[in-house]
């Protein structure tokens, strides 16, 4: 092989490499990515069709936290802005910082009847830290008003 | 005083980097020679008052001189003295000026100890080195300057964020930024080859220690960093693909495939142009890093700034250093001769097929990464997760691993099919009964957890076939090194594969006295006691463990603390290290009916995820030993490099 098509080839492997990753990537990322709804979207868009895994967020309504017999199931409510809310359903233990009135993400499936069960409810760092979704939402929320 | 005279020491240094550059660009053009001996001590200078604007720094944090807005806003005279220490960091401004400080001292080793490189392309690096530095001068004197005083001074700081009172924070961010900034000087030499033209080993063998290095420290960042999150956040995963941890692993994977390429044009002179484009990349990914970081635009432990304006600004850096590179790498590309040539089956090629499956990789991270925000920023959000990762990421990863098994075992230019075949016929073999053995004896393993732990099994026995048939004690360095590190990726593969595939867990809210088994343990909750720490307070559950029937019993300590300043609750995990695994508590809340919240863990073998992260550094850091080494044997005669060099 001459030089100057070795590094034609090369090229070309590069170039298909990098284009087979982008293909792979949003092939995986339409099946993989988890949607986010917020709960107003849940009531304007509907449940997510097929058995996904998206990820909710908003804040843990007041008095809406209840525990199970078992000690470590929970049920609570997830709000926001709007009257819409979320019931959701957790096993495990919660991060630090969860608690009533406050900003909480929670990655799981909706079942039928609207419930979400959630696999993971994700950690907040510290007082001042916000989940990104959740941050954006109050942040969209704020500038619209 | 000492916060201005921090400040001042900023400022010059600031406009040290400004003269490095134009004296270097004067320098370069016709009858500018007479400049090009004043580049070196100007950049040495630069070095030493970046140093000591950071020394300063740390100074006012040791003292809590709480005048200074930043020591005001992150520390607290009660705090123990390690963590002022490294709170000098722990927060935006602070972290930034480690970076500028960290970027200037490596320029100034440059100019100290590089003399192997031709004075005019050292001195195009120096300039490069400048540029880069000077945009984050600018953005730390005038978008977050640390030295800000305060008035009314405040009777007591606001102490630092618990999470980050860990003896890893002490090492993790410096780790990183040795990463990052080793890179940027990789980069700084590509750029001063492309101005000069003068791409060729000589470059590629100045360039690689920094590559090397860099190498080494982001290795062992991402592997602390890894630690840190497992055993502080209570949580048990080691790896969460969260955009953080993404934003040190893409500039480790550029660095990886620039590793690889620059031994190919060091010692057989190929891939000339490429692995220019791959400093570029690895500088690009650097870059974008510490932006994802800094930039607020990701809420986490690491953002600290939220301020907009900030993000705006390294967002503006970061085009312009990425697009400036990118530009240079089109316009002088073309003159960049070709290299010398080599058989697809060859050692050359093996390389390049790593080079391009890390660009895969790459691609896939970046593109799970930067999504997100795009369309977050366009109004929809969706968010990424490891599902995502995991089922575009591993696969590939499996056919780089494997590649990287039988590469070393290729000749140079070109080999020989029916040969090679024999050489990786041992670990192939391996590799079909671990396979043969999981399927029958352990049903159920996922698909991914089972084909990693073959390919771990097979390459850590490829990994050390370069040393069969050598006498050990005459094999050179490097090659022990390249050896050591495949076998710690190997190692740290098994260790992935096994905790996903046969970790157990347990979720139980226990009265005292009650027990519970995960894996081959029973672990018996005794009860919980209150004690206080310096600056904490937690509820300490007391457990018993043993495993099997009667076996040793020990005790574990879970604790749920509490911090004063800031009022924070963290978890603090048990862990108890076993020869075979990890034992893994952490205690939750407490019911209405006095139970307590447990969560236990079985997780086999999962320390060999870090030993293995701990190997591959240790590997590196022989090869870079090595190499040093044999350069300064070399030296006189710096053409002629070894025939049988390894990477």
């Amino acid at each position: 092989m001459k030089p100057k098509n070795q590094r034609l080839v090369l090229i070309v492997l590069a170039l298909a490499a990098v284009g087979g990753a982008v293909i792979l990537a949003m092939s995986a990322m339409r099946d993989q990515a988890a949607f986010f709804y917020a709960p107003a979207d849940v009531a304007r868009r509907g449940l997510p069709t097929g058995d996904r895994a998206v990820r909710i967020g908003g804040m843990v309504k007041q008095g809406s936290l209840r525990r199970h017999p078992d000690g470590v199931t929970i049920d609570f409510l997830v709000g926001d802005e709007t009257a819409h809310t979320i019931p959701v359903r957790y096993t495990g233990i919660t991060p630090d910082l969860f608690r009533e009135n406050s900003g909480v993400v929670a990655e799981g499936r909706f079942q039928q009847n609207g419930r979400f069960v959630a696999s993971e409810i994700l950690a907040k760092h510290d007082e001042n830290y916000m989940p990104p979704e959740a941050a954006g939402e109050r942040h969209k929320s704020e500038t619209l008003r | 005083m000492i916060a201005e005279g921090g400040l001042a020491a900023l400022w010059l240094a600031a406009a040290l980097s400004l003269l490095q550059l134009f004296l270097g660009a004067a320098a370069l053009r016709p009858g500018g020679e007479g400049l090009l001996r004043l580049v070196r001590p100007v950049a040495v200078a630069q070095g030493l008052l970046a140093g000591l604007a950071f020394l300063m720094l740390i100074w006012l944090f040791l003292r809590t001189d709480l005048s200074v807005r930043l020591v005001a806003a992150n520390s607290h005279s009660m705090k123990p003295w390690l963590y002022k220490f490294a709170g000098a960091w722990g927060n935006h401004e602070g972290s930034m000026l480690l970076w500028v400080t960290v970027l200037a001292v490596a320029g100034g080793f440059v100019a100290l100890l590089e003399r192997r490189l031709p004075q005019k392309t050292l001195i195009a690096t120096l300039a490069a080195q400048a540029t880069i530095g000077l945009g984050f001068y600018a953005f730390l004197l005038f978008a977050s300057n640390p030295f800000t005083c305060r008035f009314p001074v405040p009777a007591e700081g606001n102490g630092l964020n618990p999470l980050l009172q860990d003896p890893g924070l002490a090492f993790h961010p410096p780790t990183l930024y040795f990463g990052y900034v080793g890179i940027s000087v990789a980069f700084s030499f590509a750029v001063g080859a492309l101005i000069t033209r003068d791409v060729g080993p000589a470059f590629a063998r100045a360039m690689r220690p920094w590559v090397l290095g860099a190498w080494i420290f982001l290795t062992l960042g991402i592997t602390a960093g890894s630690y840190w999150a497992y055993y502080e956040l209570g949580w048990g995963g080691w790896w969460f693909w969260d955009p953080v941890e993404n934003a040190s692993l893409m500039p480790w994977l550029a660095a990886t495939a620039l590793l690889h390429s620059v031994t190919v044009l060091a010692t057989r002179d190929g891939l000339r142009a490429w692995t220019i484009m791959l400093a570029v990349v690895a500088f690009s990914m650097s870059m974008i890093g510490t932006f994802l970081v800094r930039s607020g635009i990701l809420t986490s432990v690491h953002a600290f700034a939220v301020d907009p304006r900030r993000g705006a600004f390294i967002l503006v850096l970061l085009l312009l250093y990425i697009g400036g590179a990118l530009a240079l790498y089109g316009l002088r590309v073309g003159t960049v001769k070709e290299g010398s040539k080599f058989d697809f089956l060859s050692r050359e090629g093996a390389l390049v097929a790593n080079n391009l499956l890390i660009t895969v990789i790459l691609g896939v991270v970046f593109v799970g990464t930067i999504y997100p925000l795009i369309t977050e920023a366009l109004g929809t959000k969706i968010s990424v997760g490891p599902p995502y990762f995991n089922a575009a990421a591993g696969p590939v990863a499996l056919i780089l691993v494997a590649i990287m098994g039988a590469g070393p075992m290729l000749r140079w230019r070109r080999d020989d099919l029916a040969k090679l075949a024999g050489r990786i016929a041992l670990p192939v073999l391996l590799g079909a009964a671990v396979l043969l053995g999981l399927v029958l004896l352990a049903p159920g393993v996922g698909i991914l957890p089972l084909l990693g732990l073959t390919v771990a099994l097979a390459i850590g026995a490829a990994s050390v076939a370069p040393l069969w048939g050598r006498k050990l004690r005459r094999t050179p360095l490097f090659t022990w090194g390249m050896v050591i590190a495949h076998l710690g990726i190997a190692v740290a593969l098994a260790g992935m594969a096994s905790e996903s595939a046969f970790t157990k867990e347990t979720l139980v809210a226990a009265r005292p006295g009650q027990a519970a088994r995960v894996g081959p343990y029973t672990v018996r909750f005794d009860g919980v006691d209150p004690i206080a720490g310096p600056n904490w307070t937690a509820i300490e559950a007391t457990l018993t463990a043993w495993r099997g029937e009667n076996g040793g019993r020990f005790e574990m300590r879970p604790q749920a603390r509490m911090f004063s300043s800031p009022p924070t609750p963290t978890s603090e995990a048990a862990i108890r290290t076993m020869l075979d695994g990890q034992l893994y508590i952490a205690i939750g809340e407490e019911d209405e009916q006095g139970r307590w919240q447990l969560r236990l863990w079985w997780k086999p073998f999962v320390t060999l995820i870090w030993l293995g992260g701990a190997l591959v550094a240790f590997g590196g850091l022989l090869s870079l030993v090595g190499r040093l080494r044999r350069e300064r044997k070399t030296r006189p005669n710096v053409e002629a490099e070894p025939r049988e060099a390894l990477a």
